[in-house]
């Protein structure tokens, strides 16, 4: 058991500092966390990660406040935007092909990625 | 003008989201690469897009018995402290180190994404041939 709290509070720690640095993509530590430590099936664990995850963001919010980097002209336009696609996202789940999407989503991530890495 | 960019950023990513795919991974770069927003700004627009949505989510998966919340402290305890400590260091971060870093970051759940689709692909071929044996 000894083994099993310390190697959840070490992912603790790990999603902790990915939603810290930036925040968001905790997710991709908590959900297998989840299933391989503390024994979650796939769809506990995706919707458990976000309950996890939550209260980070609003931690993580602080040092947003503090540096002072809150642009409510960026911020409210982009929040409702993203409640509306969040509505439809969950309606289109069932409709779309799912790999098609994740394809073309990695595809751009990679893209996205080396261009902010080395750009 | 800008209002409506940053909506229709906001709902794509959203529409992504809802689908389960990071909506985060999108808006972000959308925002920094083509509408020239700051690294911190475009992370904090995320962080505060991503809290209603995820709200909503959370009411949802509890109707429907997902949500397993006993024992999580110390996951939860941990990641709380790591969260505060990081996002003061990511404030203190120049733009430029945290947009490499992010970039550097994309690059990672990409990786990791094909790895659960090849994982994916593999688990339903054996399906398949198990149903045709």
């Amino acid at each position: 058991m000894g083994s099993v709290n310390f190697k959840a509070a070490l992912c603790g720690f790990a999603i902790g500092a990915i939603n810290g640095l930036f925040g968001g993509g905790g997710g991709m530590v908590a959900v297998p966390a989840l299933t391989n430590i503390l024994g979650y099936g796939t769809k506990q664990a995706h919707a458990t990660a976000i309950f996890v995850i939550a209260p980070l963001c609003v931690i993580a919010l602080f040092g947003y406040i503090f540096g002072g980097y809150i642009d409510m002209q960026i911020v409210v336009p982009t929040a409702v935007g993203s409640v509306a696609g969040g509505f439809l996202g969950a309606g289109l789940l069932d409709k779309i092909p799912q790999t098609a999407v994740r394809v073309l989503f990695i595809a751009v991530m990679i893209a996205a990625g080396i261009r902010m890495a080395v750009g | 003008m800008s209002f409506i960019l940053f909506a229709l950023a906001g709902f794509l990513s959203g529409v992504l989201g809802g689908m389960g795919m990071g909506g985060g991974t999108i808006l972000i770069p959308v925002l920094t690469i083509f509408f020239g927003v700051g690294q911190h700004a475009a992370q904090a627009a995320n962080i505060i897009s991503f809290l209603p949505t995820s709200l909503f989510a959370l009411a949802r998966h509890r109707q429907q018995g997902l949500l397993r919340t006993g024992g999580l402290a110390v996951i939860i305890i941990p990641a709380l402290i790591s969260a505060a400590l990081f996002s003061f260091i990511m404030a203190a971060l120049p733009a430029d180190m945290l947009r490499r870093l992010f970039g550097v970051f994309l690059i990672v759940l990409a990786v990791k994404q094909i790895a659960d689709l090849k994982k994916y692909f593999s688990d339903k071929k054996k399906k398949n041939r198990a149903q045709n044996a």
